[in-house]
């Protein structure tokens, strides 16, 4: 091929700096486009983001093995990430040893609900087991969820897309829910929103008050933990049924 | 801050090295995330540089979720299929969730667990 531009794409699919930089420019545009917003949880810079560059590589016919060889060394910071959410989980011990009893009931309430009835309704309507498998940890933080489907055989990349719904609905819908169910306690408001829209509920809740957003965070951070324990142990019971 | 990075990777390293090693249904990070949480009550307390490190790293936690969120353009076809079914399944469930464990959470504190935290900051007001 003569045309330069086509050489100029050659060149920079060859290397990690374009989708990289890709990368980068779409979330900055998400996070703009979200401020512009007024943060509203609609306007998540995430799904944005995702939307511009899964538009680009469809418009352009580049495949996402391409945009992923460079894209991989954003997408290798999640491991650390996930394992620095123990510095916020520390922050909050002086919380949970107060109202251990009650956090650890919820807790596990809220973590088998949202496994159970994400998993249950989708069979009931006709998902395959993959799907299922990708959906099962939904309300985790996306770090954890993506390990946590991989290791069931779902898949990682539409686990992380109905996490990041799953955040934008819980965000969106969830401080609604609990007016109309005259939820009043901040840290049951909070608790609540973080177990069951981790990260993006979390930043929704800190907005609107610091006990629940430290409540959210906390919970985010348990559930995370509880899904990795329990999930792997129900999907098999499920499997072998 | 270097030194930092270098302490959170290696808690991923021994997370995965466990979990390859014993074959519990964990992700490596997750145990990993574990090991930094007792070393911190160990220890009592975050270094300075390891809470600028690891806050940074959290504090652009969404940017990193996106390489694996555009992976979606893999499963079209499948979400054409299941569209349904997964909305459907995301929007009950995560509102139910919300309900379940908000309701059970005011249940154990009115039993006299906590500090009381109604009253800290601005009542709830329809719409947040």
């Amino acid at each position: 091929m003569t045309d330069p531009l086509a050489e100029i794409w050659v060149y920079l699919s060859a290397s990690p700096l374009a989708a990289l930089t890709l990368t980068l420019v779409a979330y900055q545009v998400g996070l703009a486009l979200s401020r512009r917003l007024g943060g509203h949880p609609l306007a998540n810079p995430v799904l944005i983001a995702v939307a511009l560059i899964s538009g680009l590589l469809l418009a352009s016919g580049t495949d996402y093995a391409i945009y992923f060889d460079g894209a991989q060394f954003v997408h290798f910071l999640l491991g650390p990430a996930t394992v620095a959410l123990a510095l916020p989980l520390y922050r909050q011990l002086a919380t949970v040893r107060r109202s251990a009893l009650a956090i650890g009931v919820s807790l596990v309430a809220g973590s088998l609900c949202a496994i159970l009835s994400a998993v249950g309704i989708a069979w009931a309507m006709g998902a395959g087991m993959q799907t299922l498998a990708s959906l099962a940890p939904k309300s985790v933080t996306a770090p954890v969820a993506m390990g946590i489907s991989e290791a069931l055989g779902g898949l990682p990349s539409l686990t992380a897309v109905l996490v990041i719904l799953t955040g934008i609905l819980g965000a969106a819908l969830g401080p609604l829910l609990l007016d109309l169910l005259r939820v009043r306690d901040w840290r049951a408001r909070g608790f609540a929103i973080g177990v069951a829209a981790h990260g993006i509920g979390t930043a929704r809740a800190l907005q609107v008050n610091e006990t629940a957003g430290a409540f959210a965070g906390l919970a985010m951070g348990l559930n995370a933990i509880a899904t990795a324990i329990l999930l792997p142990l129900l999907w098999q019971l499920f499997v072998s049924l | 801050m270097l030194g930092a990075l270098t302490v959170i990777l290696c808690c991923q390293l021994a997370g995965e090295m466990l979990v390859a090693g014993t074959g519990l249904p964990v992700p490596g990070p997750v145990v990993g995330m574990v090991l930094l949480f007792v070393g911190l009550v160990l220890r009592r307390g975050i270094p300075v540089a390891l809470a600028r490190v690891g806050d940074t790293l959290l504090g652009h936690l969404a940017l990193l979720f996106v390489p694996a969120g555009v992976g979606v353009v893999l499963h079209i076809g499948l979400l054409g299929r299941e569209g349904a079914a997964l909305s459907v399944s995301l929007l009950i469930s995560t509102l139910l969730t919300i309900a379940v464990t908000a309701g059970i959470m005011r249940l154990c504190l009115r039993g006299g667990a906590g500090d009381g935290g109604v009253g800290k900051g601005k009542a709830p007001e329809a719409g947040q």
